[in-house]
């Protein structure tokens, strides 16, 4: 039997304090009516005694405490799944917004969803091919891998995560593919941007959007990437199908979340962030991956805005604890032009290794790649000198180093966000780039594969 | 014991606080609700009890049922533990898998040990002999590797009325003593302990051996002894897991305990996907066999992950105790703090630095203090260690951060990562410069003996030359590379050899991954040969470039690569190229002249 309260007792940001209630449990859904008869969605925070702390999920506005009556529904958020949920728009809260027909569900879905056994993983190692130079070359995504971007206001991110969207595929031909985006409080414009790309290529049969924008109620966020996360598992794991989930933007998230632990007074980590933010990104992050018993698996792209560019700011550091690697985009490359803007050296794929080599792509890309990162990182310093002391200071050999970084930011990093290249193309134009390099100074490819792939003079 | 019940009045994420708790202990375990989660009070006030539930509390509301156990936070020991992978608290995640899938579900219950399968116990002593706590009653042969020796339990010693070899399930008696008291003790192969408490030991000894680990940048640098501590704190992406996997995999130790503390799930898979294909370089055996895993996820709940270090350490004593050899690789520190940090905001404790409860340091202390190398009990005068080396990840890389700068305070070994360097792809990334190891004195005699008469001396030089490089980096950055005499030239030269052709180690290369005190030895021998040999060369008037160009030098460079089994014969050819074409150098020097 479910039970009324008309006991509001206060209401103070997204927060609702009920009195009187009885049988309520932690993290239950609750609902809210509106003396105009509106319905408004909530989730209980804390149990004490016989109070209850909610939290509302959309604005607080026009509620009444006299006569509001708030529904407990005796379970969790849950989300209505099915397959035929490709191709459609909802909102934040998992409710259709494109007009179409109303979803029938083949299940309803817990929105936290529950951890993975590390035991029944499995170690993600299949090769994608994204096209781009810089994440396939050097920082290499595997099936199952969750691979951040960190961009920062007025970088192109979205332009980036798009065209990784499209032209992401396994080499070893077809099969069953899915995007799951999230839009989490980013701009219409933004938004648009992907819906429209995702519509010219096609891509929006096999999509599933959520969609809050930054208009939307700022609380609603805090559930948005779990409602995508859930149709992502559904279909990954239930459905068997590979799946790149795409969660744009984290940093709206985490202030969602820092908003509602201010408002509980709760203690404070750095920045005002509350202390268990790590945890809390971890149970997101942590859904993607291959597991035992399923033929799908989840790939994650988030993406988040660095708060003045900066890596230690706690949500990008957050992340980059939780994530396998990251790639970082760089305002100096921005501004030079080149497209995508992708700052290599401190970028990274962890997975990499495991999915890159004979078999897999081709027997010199480790080689090559740290070759190249070697490289393009004595290039740098090379470059920084030089700037000081004026080309007459540095070695010879450093000079050619110089000259390599700046050929390989113009070619081998820009490359426009329309261009797809094949791995053997990005492993062959590493080889054209290092050619400019003395053979001697290829210290980290074995000497077989220089004699086999070297270009320059012998 | 009556079995006490309590009703829950409060719940607020994984705290829940219950009424009618007045007769339980602190520190019990108790189950809550119906689904039966498993919690654990630590705060009594009154009747009332807080209580830390280590699974998922949603669903949880006022009124629930909470019973007490009775008992603390135990975990089972006895011969099954290698080769598993547990959860915070002990529970068999492969058993868990079959039974339930591959997502966790709460409240199961499930016993650490496989209560069916028979093990050969093999009986050491006889009826009648005396006995003290700790003395060896048999063996059973766990693995390839590790004889699991069935100890007398602490405080337990007295007069065996029962023992014979057989084939036995963990459950049953294998030996009955007749306690001092004239109460008999039955001995089974398993054995409870609480996790919170540090298993009794005859005596600690100061560390006196190193622990070898086959990576350059600590043994031959910063090395750690067995029974030792250590830190590695590095901002994301600096190599941590890298470096603590190496660790596990290359360790001369007896036993690896593998803590995943609030860490990624693949990081867990691939540790228990990779180490049954690794073999043990000492053993020939697959590292799966000297490996226990303790996995707490980052998905998984919080409070599991502030026991899931006390849980690895207490399997790791037991082992120790048997006089073993025992490393427990904690990853990460940072995030059990963190457990402790959002446990302490829900109890609403006065914060310390960052919201960090006060009893940080004292945690962490408590933690660290329970390795070392120690006499275990028992008449035999057995020597065991337990190394207990933590990755702590400092936010931002910041390191004066309240978890690292508590951690620094007690450890012994610092290996610090470095984000340039790992962006130069220069791993391990271990910071030269501000690393350091408390045990290089201690270990001196070892070396010696071991080693070679001057391997501290040659370790010594290369920590000498990486810090000329660094004083004349700051000249050279103000007034380029010709400014410099050819001899600091030749310092720069011979650093730089140190640090691409001997610390830069490919931990994904067969070979390069690990390397033997011997090769590493002989690498050094041959960086600085070329050192010595140049600085003649530039005494007899050769040109530093020229020196500094030397074909040889590649080959150097390569000698890592050299499988360790021939090595000798070619590094030997190396020298002699070496010898060459520094007197062609000088001879054409001389020449131009």
């Amino acid at each position: 039997m479910i039970r009324e309260y008309r006991t509001i007792e206060e209401v103070a940001g997204p927060l609702m304090l009920v009195k009187q209630v009885d049988g309520v449990k932690y993290d239950e859904l609750g609902e809210i009516e509106l003396p105009s008869g509106e319905v408004r969605r909530c989730r209980v925070l804390e149990v004490n005694g016989r109070d209850v702390l909610v939290q509302l999920f959309e604005s607080s506005a026009g509620l009444n405490l006299a006569q509001s009556k708030v529904r407990f529904s005796g379970h969790g958020v849950e989300l209505p799944v099915s397959k035929n949920m490709l191709g459609r728009v909802f909102n934040g809260m998992g409710e259709p917004i494109d007009g179409g027909a109303k979803l029938i569900p083949e299940k309803n879905l817990d929105i936290n969803g529950t951890p993975i056994n590390p035991a029944a993983r499995y170690y993600p190692s299949e090769f994608i091919q994204t096209g781009v130079s810089t994440i396939d070359g050097l920082n290499t995504l595997v099936r199952g891998q969750k691979l951040p971007i960190f961009s920062g206001s007025g970088l192109p991110h979205a332009n980036l995560a798009a065209q990784i969207a499209r032209q992401a595929k396994v080499r070893d031909g077809d099969s069953k593919f899915a995007v799951v985006f999230a839009a989490i409080g980013i701009t219409f414009e933004e938004a648009d941007f992907f819906i429209s790309d995702f519509k010219k290529t096609g891509a929006i049969d096999r999509t599933v959007l959520f969609i809050n924008l930054a208009s939307d109620a700022a609380i609603e966020r805090i559930s948005t990437p779990r409602m995508a996360l859930t149709a992502a598992e559904y279909l990954a794991f239930e459905c068997d199908m590979h799946v790149l989930v795409i969660l744009t933007d984290i940093t709206n998230y985490a202030e969602a979340l820092r908003e509602v632990s201010a408002a509980r007074k709760e203690v404070p980590g750095r920045r005002g962030y509350p202390g268990y933010l790590y945890t809390d990104l971890a149970t997101m992050y942590e859904r993607a991956g291959r597991k035992m018993g399923s033929e799908g698996s989840i790939t994650m792209i988030p993406i988040l805005s660095m708060p003045e560019d900066d890596k230690t700011h706690p949500i990008p550091d957050l992340t980059g604890y939780i994530t396998e690697g990251q790639i970082i985009l760089s305002r100096e490359m921005y501004r030079k032009g080149y497209m995508p803007p992708v700052d290599v050296l401190p970028s990274l794929s962890r997975l990499k290794d495991k999915g890159i080599g004979e078999g897999k792509t081709r027997e010199d890309h480790a080689g090559t790649m740290n070759q190249l990162f070697s490289s393009y990182a004595r290039g740098r310093e090379a470059k920084e000198l030089m700037v000081v002391l004026g080309e007459a200071a540095l070695t010879p050999v450093d000079r050619l180093y110089a000259k390599f970084a700046d050929a390989f930011e113009a070619e081998y990093i820009n490359q426009g966000f329309y261009e797809n290249r094949t791995i053997e193309e990005t492993l062959d134009l590493g080889w054209k780039l290092l050619a400019i390099l003395p053979k001697s100074e290829m210290k980290r490819i074995k000497p077989e594969l220089i004699e086999k792939y070297w270009v320059g003079e012998k | 014991m009556e079995e006490v019940v309590g009703k829950i009045l409060k719940v607020s994420g994984p705290l829940v606080v219950a009424e009618g708790m007045r007769n339980a202990n602190m520190f019990d375990v108790v189950r809550v609700g119906e689904k039966r989660l498993i919690g654990e009070i630590i705060e009594m006030h009154g009747d009332k009890a807080s209580i830390q539930v280590y699974e998922e509390t949603a669903g949880v509301g006022r009124g629930d049922i909470v019973v007490s156990t009775g008992e603390p936070l135990s975990v089972e020991l006895g011969p099954g533990l290698i080769t598993n992978i547990y959860d915070g608290i002990q529970r068999p995640l492969e058993t868990i898998r079959e039974k339930v899938g591959s997502n966790l579900t709460r409240g199961i219950d499930e016993p650490a040990l496989d209560r069916a399968r028979v093990w050969h116990f093999e009986a050491e002593k006889k009826i009648g002999d005396t006995v003290a706590p700790g003395d060896v009653l048999g063996f059973v042969d766990e693995t390839e590797v590790i004889r699991h020796k069935v100890m007398v339990p602490p405080k337990k010693g007295g007069t065996l009325v029962q023992i014979a070899s057989g084939d036995f399930k963990v459950t049953d008696i294998v030996a009955k003593i007749k306690l001092e008291n004239g109460k008999t003790e039955n001995v089974t192969l398993i054995q409870k302990w609480p996790v919170r408490v540090a298993r009794p030991y005859k005596e600690k000894l100061p560390p006196a051996e190193p622990m070898i680990t086959g990576q350059r940048s600590i043994d031959a640098l910063f090395p750690i002894a067995k029974g030792g501590t250590a830190c590695v704190p590095g901002p994301f992406g600096s190599g941590k897991t890298v470096v603590q996997h190496q660790l596990a995999k290359w360790s001369d130790v007896d036993l690896v305990v593998y803590i995943g503390c609030g860490e990624r799930g693949n990081e867990m898979t691939d540790v228990l996907r990779e180490f049954p294909e690794l073999t043990d370089p000492r053993t020939g055996k697959s590292l799966m066999e000297r490996t226990v895993l303790i996995a707490n996820t980052s998905d998984m709940p919080v409070a599991a992950r502030e026991a899931s270090i006390y849980t690895g350490i207490t399997i790791a004593e037991y082992y120790r105790d048997m006089g073993y050899a025992v490393a427990v690789i904690a990853d990460s520190t940072s995030r059990w703090a963190e457990a402790l940090r959002e446990m302490s905001g829900r109890l609403e404790e006065m914060p310390g630095e960052e919201g960090y409860p006060a009893y940080l340091t004292s945690r962490l202390a408590g933690f660290y203090e329970r390795a070392g190398k120690v006499v275990c009990l028992g008449s035999d005068g057995r020597e065991g260690a337990l190394s207990a080396i933590g990755a702590v990840s400092p936010q931002g890389g910041d390191i004066s951060e309240p978890v690292t700068q508590a951690t620094l305070r007690i450890v012994k070994v610092f290996w610090g990562l470095d984000s340039s360097l790992a962006y130069r792809r220069h791993f391990p990334a271990i910071n030269w410069l501000n690393s350091y190891s408390l045990y290089r004195e201690r270990l001196s005699d070892w070396c010696a003996d071991n080693i070679a008469k001057d391997w501290m001396s040659l370790t010594g030089r290369c920590l000498k030359t990486l810090q000329e490089e660094s004083d004349l980096d700051e000249i050279v950055k103000l007034v380029g590379v010709d400014a410099l005499s050819p001899e600091d030239r030749m310092t720069l030269e011979a650093a730089r050899s140190i640090r691409e052709d001997f610390l830069q180690q490919y931990a994904f290369d067969d070979i390069d991954g690990y390397t033997p005190l011997d090769k590493q030895y002989a690498l050094l021998k041959l960086i600085f040969s070329y050192e010595d040999r140049a600085r003649k060369a530039l005494a007899q008037g050769a040109n530093v470039q020229t020196l500094a160009d030397l074909p040889v030098r590649e080959m150097i460079g390569r000698a890592k690569t050299i499988p360790s089994e021939n090595y000798k014969a070619e590094f030997e050819k190396i020298e002699a190229e070496l010898a060459a074409q520094i007197d062609k150098a000088v001879h054409d020097a001389a020449k131009e002249n």
